[in-house]
Order: C-alpha cells, then structure tokens, then sequence
C-alpha cells in the first residue's frame, strides 16, 4: 500500500509522518500525532468539533486529508496553552462564562473562535453567531458560548481582572457590542 | 468513515494534471475537497488515483477583464465572499459565495469543485445560471468554452469530460448591479430545500436550487423578467421546466409553493418594478 511523507508543523514542532493518502486529517492528528483534544463528532463536516486552524483558516478536519495538509501550520486546541501555561483568552472566556456543558463541541468551539477573533477582534454577538453557523453545540443552547467569546473580545490577553469585591460575580456585558 | 484505498498523486500544473490523468485512468482530481472527500467517505464513488490539483497558484485568481470578471476554478469561497471586484461588479457571486456551508467550508472549498460536483442542491451553479457565467474547460485537445445553462447535464454530471478539467468561470458584466438570492432552509449550514437567485440588468436571469436533477435556469421566467412582466407573471413561470422531487425535507407541492414565493419575494428584495 503506497504511503505519502507528511511534514507538517503541528502546534509549532516539525512532524513528518508516512500517511495513507486516505487518512483523513483528523486521524493523522489523534491517532498518528495522539493530539487527541481534536474530537470527531459527526464525521459529515457539519457539526465542527473537529475544527482545527490549518494555515490561519479554521477547517473540520474531518473533510481534509492529511496529505492535504503537507507543508502547512496546523493548530489544535493543544496549541492554545501548555500545559501549566496560562489559558489562551478565549479557553479563559470559556472558563469564566461557562461557555460549556458536556465539553465535547469545546475544542471545535474554541478553534472556530480563535479563528474569529484573530479576523475579527471585536465582533458583535450577531456576527459571533454567523461565525459559528458550522459548530453545533447540543448542551449550552450557545448564549453561553457567545458570552465566553465576548468575554475573550474584551479580556485579549485573557489574563482575569482582579475582582474588586470577593461576593460580586465577574461577568462580561451580556451580548456587548451588538 | 474513511475513504477506500487509492493513490495520490501531486499536479504541477494543469498540463500535468491532464497528463497524469490521461496516464492513470480511473483518477478524479481533487480541489478543496469538500465534495469529493464526504463522497469517497461514504465510498459513493472510490476512485483508484487521486490527482491533487489543490495547490495550482495558478488557477486561483479574481480578474477584471473589462466585460467580464474571469474567476480561476481553484478560488474558495472565502475568496470570493471577500472580494471588494465581485462586490462591485458581480455582487449575486460574492453574496452566494457566503451563503455556501458554513465558514470552515467556504475557507477549503473552490467555485470550481462546487460547479464540477453539479449538485442541483447547492448554492453556486445556480448563481452560475442567473450570471450567465460561461465556463472554460481544459482537456488534452485545449480549450473549449461552454455556457452555464448547457453545463449542467444531468444529476451530478458536467460537461466536464473524463480528463477534463474546469479551469475558469467568465461572469459577464451587467449595466445593473440589482440582484437577490433568495435561499430557504432550516439550520444556517444547511442546503437549500429551494433557493432562486435573480440577477436584473441586461440579460437578467433566474434560476432555482433543488428544483431537479439538475442545477435549474427558469427560461421562461427569465424571458418573462428580460420582457418586463409583472412580478406575480414571472413568479408564475419560474415553475416551467422544472421536476422537483419529495423528500424528507419537503415535498414536490411545497418545493413548488416556495420557488413561487422566493421569486416573488427575490424580486422584491432587488427592487425589480415592472
């Protein structure tokens, strides 16, 4: 069976792997690389919790073949924060506005959003919302998602304010900015 | 789901690709992918080569030609929604561009694989149809040069021909920049159950998404349109030719009830006065 070498830079660390040229990417990530925080969830490119950012665009990896990928950058949600390190601001949004429930869609979720706020770095709740048309989340009903990702629009470098008063909960501006 | 076995190979360029398909036989190429990949997951189809023609530089590209904008069959969706030229001079283009999936799709998938895939469902051939765009396919022999209308042959078939590839859509210039797509369906991401997109101006055009077996363009509603008619006369005709099916989605009458209603209402929406 003919394989195909493919080098890639995943999380910022050169892999080269020999790939089935019908692996899909995802596969490649979890199952070849053990980045394992890429979930598969429909495998029909239409609930997005495979999302990963290839080259600065948010894909569902699970409609990309691995060879697709040779030569690109690639980031999964391993990439956002070592371990140890501080959230990336949108994982912290996440964190301070419960923008999750079971946490399946999450890493899709974050990825989608990442992708957005580097565009984007300001968006309005209605265009938080179009961004996220190709993500599905079962659990949050999605208010909660667009508060996380208004929270990381207005915290940037993620890093949680101090809070003036230890009984006042901190909370973004419910759909600020639209 | 994974794919069946196959081989992949890498064109140099569009020579290549056309050689090395001419070299393999049972081969498809492969663009964005976002057709052709959920259809080998689903082993629809399971071809022995894969020719990768996604990273042509040359065939991805947006350019003025004076009357008309050629666009390279390799740009994405994305490209095309962001495009400031297609904006200005082809506004249905760039306006259904971002209608397509959702944003990871229209960030892999291309004009071309959309068109070549043929899926009367899907959101750019009809744009095609309603543009008049014509369509540049390239084969060993060269060149030749086919109008939308005539592309679309039959359910998910082209007139791209076995080792042919589609290398550029030519949309013509319009005097009028007024124009509306009008696309029902129930989750964001999804397909149109139906979508018209009407393009007013010289040579106006309508056509419909999911209508048929095929990508449809209302002749009959589009004479109507160039002639002037009432709306409520062009709604009436955008029905002539067509051959929509039921589905789990809807049925034949209620297809028919919402290609009526959109047109109307695309009409409206692009300010079209009798």
């Amino acid at each position: 069976m003919s394989t195909v070498s493919v080098s890639a830079t995943v999380n910022g660390v050169q892999r080269t792997n020999e790939v089935e040229p019908r692996v899909l990417l995802v596969h490649y990530l979890r199952d070849m690389l053990r980045l394992t925080g890429t979930h598969v969830g429909c495998d029909t490119s239409n609930c997005g919790a495979c999302t990963v950012i290839l080259d600065g665009a948010a894909v569902k990896s699970c409609t990309v073949l691995a060879v697709q990928a040779r030569n690109s950058e690639i980031t999964t949600i391993e990439g956002l924060a070592a371990p140890g390190e501080p959230f990336s601001a949108v994982q912290q949004g996440f964190h301070q506005e419960h923008g999750l429930q079971c946490g399946y869609c999450t890493p899709g979720m974050i990825m989608a959003c990442t992708a957005l706020l580097a565009e984007n770095p300001d968006p309005t709740e209605h265009e938080i919302r179009h961004a996220l048309e190709g993500n599905l989340c079962r659990c949050t009903g999605y208010q909660m998602i667009v508060n996380s990702v208004r929270w990381a629009a207005e915290h940037p470098d993620g890093v949680v304010p101090a809070r003036p008063d230890a009984t006042t909960p901190v909370r973004s501006t419910l759909g600020a900015g639209s | 789901m994974i794919p069946a076995s196959f081989d992949y190979l890498e064109a140099s360029s569009v020579d290549h690709a056309i050689a090395l398909f001419a070299e393999h036989g049972d081969a498809k190429f492969l663009a964005g992918g976002h057709s052709l990949v959920p259809m080998m997951k689903l082993r629809l189809v399971s071809p022995s080569v894969l020719i990768d023609i996604g990273r042509l530089a040359e065939l991805s590209y947006i350019d003025d030609r004076g009357d008309h904008v050629a666009v390279g069959a390799l740009t994405r969706h994305r490209e095309l929604e962001d495009s400031s030229l297609l904006a200005e001079q082809i506004g249905l283009l760039a306006h259904v561009a971002g209608q397509v999936g959702d944003p990871q799709v229209r960030n892999r998938g291309t004009i071309g694989g959309s068109l070549v895939h043929g899926d009367p469902a899907a959101d750019l051939p009809a744009a095609s149809l309603a543009l008049r765009a014509s369509m540049v396919i390239t084969g060993a022999a060269g060149q030749r040069v086919v109008p939308a209308v005539d592309f679309f042959v039959n359910f998910l078939e082209t007139a791209v021909g076995d080792g042919e590839l589609l290398t550029e859509i030519r949309f013509p210039k319009r005097t009028g920049t007024r124009w509306a797509y009008q696309k029902f369906n129930r989750r964001a991401m999804d397909y149109a159950i139906v979508a018209v997109a009407v393009q007013l101006g010289d040579n106006p055009g309508i056509a419909l998404v999911n209508m048929g077996p095929t990508p449809h363009f209302a002749v009959a509603a589009s004479a109507a349109l160039a002639a002037g008619a009432p709306a409520s006369k062009i709604a009436d005709a955008v029905l002539e030719g067509t051959g929509a099916w039921d589905d789990s989605n809807a049925t034949r009458e209620y297809r028919e009830h919402l290609a009526r209603e959109l047109t109307t209402r695309a009409l409206a929406k692009a300010g079209y006065t009798s």
